[in-house]
């Protein structure tokens, strides 16, 4: 019986939010029926660019190999390396969670704690579709402000986080691996 | 492999309704409005941090709490925070990082959230 609800555990919520959801329907509780409505939103949102983040993220796993992005943007490559790395979360679309995928196969290859780290700060507020929205509602006065006090900050969290983790055998994990590795110990 | 990866963004999608179900659009207009001051400061960076809110829904609400006269303090540390920090999808970045990175990261970033909103309020 654990053992069964342990194989099960992952899927408590979203089971949960299923039956929760079609008995709002029938009930016609509309909290019920506004949060699936957010849902449907946000799952849009998401399909529109997961498939396309793994294709990328497959795509650069099998092509790019480790010695160029260790070159490029590894821990030894400087201010052209940030440079690089912030132009590369430039060109990425989608919410911060889609970040750690690719995150995870820039670490992977080379990129370094301190890029990969300026990446992930970068993809957060410097997206090119993001700029879009930011600078239509928000004027082209906010987007520079906030740029130009938000980079040097991200680049110091990427330095600290350099700093901080060095010699703690830091590695970022994809959500396969996990998989494998919990069948090994149990 | 598939189901590795669907389930736990999925879980991300569900946590994320609810939020917005919970803080509607409505209340933040409310509580982030003109001479909410130190208050709606607060609640901006908590809000912020907190949920995570699709830019297509976020910014229209931040522009028109600039044209209800809202400080751009408050608006800027509202964005900052939700761009930046993400509470519901902790869950998923501690599988990426390990938990102690992933509550490092979001500690480091509440901090650079709330200097850029300062700063951006200063500057505009």
């Amino acid at each position: 019986m654990s053992a069964y609800f342990q194989k099960m555990k992952p899927y408590l919520l979203i089971t949960a939010f299923a039956v929760s959801v079609l008995v709002s329907y029938i009930l016609g509780f509309e909290p019920g029926e506004v949060i699936a409505g957010h849902f449907a939103q946000s799952f849009i949102e998401m399909i529109t660019f997961i498939p396309f983040l793994f294709i990328i993220v497959g795509l650069f796993d099998a092509w790019v190999p480790k010695k160029q992005i260790e070159k490029h943007i590894g821990p030894q490559s400087g201010a052209k390396g940030i440079l690089l790395i912030t132009l590369l979360a430039m060109l990425q679309a989608g919410p911060l969670y889609g970040a750690f995928p690719v995150a995870y196969i820039l670490y992977k290859k080379g990129a370094g704690i301190r890029n990969t780290f300026i990446f992930l700060g970068a993809f957060s507020f410097m997206k090119i579709p993001l700029l879009g929205i930011e600078i239509a509602y928000l004027g082209i006065q906010f987007s520079i402000a906030k740029t130009v006090v938000a980079l040097p900050l991200f680049i110091g969290i990427g330095y600290f986080m350099e700093w901080y983790l060095k010699d703690k055998n830091f590695t970022i994990r994809d959500l396969t691996e996990q998989q494998t590795d919990k069948r090994r110990t149990s | 492999m598939f189901r590795n990866i669907a389930v736990p963004f999925l879980n991300v999608l569900i946590l994320v309704s609810i939020a917005l179900y919970l803080i509607p659009p409505g209340f933040i207009s409310k509580y982030l409005g003109a001479g909410s001051g130190i208050l709606g400061f607060i609640t901006a960076a908590l809000v912020g941090s907190i949920t995570l809110i699709p830019g297509f829904i976020s910014y229209p609400i931040a522009a028109s709490l600039l044209q209800q006269g809202a400080s751009y303090t408050v608006v800027a540390t509202f964005m900052t925070t939700l761009m930046m920090v993400g509470v519901v999808t902790l869950p998923l970045e501690s599988r990426f990082f390990g938990r102690r990175v992933a509550i490092l990261r979001n500690i480091l970033n509440f901090i650079a959230a709330i200097l850029i909103g300062l700063a951006v309020g200063m500057i505009l």
